[in-house]
């Protein structure tokens, strides 16, 4: 079996997988991080959504080999080392973008990507980022919203519905 | 899905030395491969990956103009890479799946591939580019035999993708909400010789050449001299996404809006 060696949350780890272990089953069944979820295991929904070198990757159509050597972020390591919640996580908070919760890591994580490439995005922008992720409470006006609240701008010209 | 043995060759050379396994296969984003994989669609005893060869990667500008994109380049680099040179190759790119099948898929596997509704035979067909292999170069005109079917032989490798630069062109696609994949989508160039018209998602045949339109538009290059053409429903895709007299009138229709994106 190859052996992987990959830098999760800012730990290195190293474990043997076998060729068809997925990232997303490396990281949760292997390193028990089981914030990064499994929706559709067929990269549609992304609720797997994790950073690999700082890139957006729906890690259910990624393999744990291909990862050997890589930065893997999950919503694990977005928060803050004294616990609480990074920026993005309490606009989510504040402007109740999630009801079940299911879908909210993959959102974090899209929306986080998004943010470092565009740090002011439009709600359109946001709207174009979230085209695979899928949130089945229909959620998305507020996590729009909280995402434009997460870049700093006025949510007030998004009305409540 | 089934197990198998992995490898990351560094160089082309090793590459290929792993592809002549028994049923081997290459794997570059795996953004189709991997789910065809889990559905046992495929099932290959080893796979090469080819996203660890840096020759196959980035885009550049050859002598001639035109602008070359190694096989392993993914979607989202290409179009961030060609926004300046080839916009209408960038917005294509940027326009397939979403970020982040994006930040995984490459060109080259989508063209080895040859899903009759994927974006990119539309714009290499469009484009009359060039494919490269690691044995040959092969014409875009010869590449797409069909629905998932190429004229790459087994073992054969795409390492570049060589697109000449038309004077205008753009891509215009109508979505398949669920998959993001092109229910139908027009890719127009217009070359100082003449127009090419590459339609994807539309006909069981996979991508082809609409000739009508080229010779229109080539007459004159306005939204307006396709609306006089119509499109035969015989060998087009029906679906529940869609009848094949539905994708017919798609063809003309976002052909049309890709003219007028490329005025």
């Amino acid at each position: 079996m190859p052996q992987v060696t990959m830098t999760v949350n800012g730990r290195q780890v190293m474990r043997e997988v076998e060729g068809r272990t997925l990232l997303v089953q490396f990281l949760r069944e292997g390193l028990g991080l089981t914030g990064t979820h499994v929706g559709c295991d067929t990269s549609q929904c992304g609720a797997c959504v994790v950073h690999v070198d700082g890139k957006a990757v729906k890690s259910c159509t990624m393999l744990a080999a291909e990862a050997d050597g890589a930065e893997v972020t999950t919503i694990e390591g977005v928060t803050p080392a004294d616990g609480g919640m990074n920026p993005v996580q309490k606009a989510f908070q504040d402007h109740h973008g999630l009801q079940c919760g299911f879908c909210t890591p993959g959102m974090v994580m899209t929306a986080t990507a998004l943010l470092a490439e565009n740090p002011r995005p439009s709600p359109q922008e946001i709207r174009d980022a979230l085209e695979g992720n899928i949130c089945r409470c229909t959620g998305y006006h507020n996590i729009v919203k909280a995402i434009l609240a997460a870049s700093g701008q006025d949510v007030s010209a998004l009305a409540a519905e | 899905m089934y197990n198998f043995d992995f490898v990351k060759p560094t160089t082309l050379q090793d590459a290929i030395a792993a592809l002549s396994r028994d049923e081997a296969m290459p794997l570059a984003g795996g953004q189709t491969l991997i789910p065809s994989m889990k559905q046992r669609l495929a099932a290959p005893s080893v796979l090469v990956s080819l996203t660890g060869i840096p020759e196959l990667k980035g885009v550049c500008r050859a002598d001639d103009g035109a602008v070359c994109i190694g096989a392993a380049t993914t979607h989202a680099e290409i179009a961030r890479e060609t926004a300046a040179i080839y916009p209408a190759i960038a917005a294509l790119a940027g326009g397939i799946g979403d970020p982040a099948v994006r930040n995984r898929g490459t060109i080259g596997g989508s063209l080895a591939n040859n899903d009759p509704s994927a974006c990119w035979p539309a714009g290499v067909l469009g484009s009359g580019a060039t494919i490269v292999t690691n044995t040959r170069q092969i014409a875009a005109d010869d590449f797409f035999q069909g629905m998932f079917t190429t004229a790459l032989e087994p073992g054969e490798i795409i390492t570049e993708i060589r697109f000449p630069v038309p004077e205008a062109a753009a891509y215009a696609k109508f979505e398949q909400p669920a998959s993001r994949f092109a229910l139908t989508g027009a890719f127009v160039a217009k070359f100082a010789d003449g127009v090419r018209v590459a339609i994807t998602g539309a006909s069981e045949g996979g991508v082809f050449r609409w000739r009508e339109a080229e010779e229109a538009l080539g007459a004159s290059f306005s939204p307006e001299a396709v609306d006089g053409l119509s499109v035969s429903a015989d060998g087009m895709i029906g679906d529940l996404h869609g009848t094949p007299e539905y994708r017919a009138n798609l063809v003309r229709v976002m052909t049309r809006r890709a003219v007028a994106r490329a005025q």
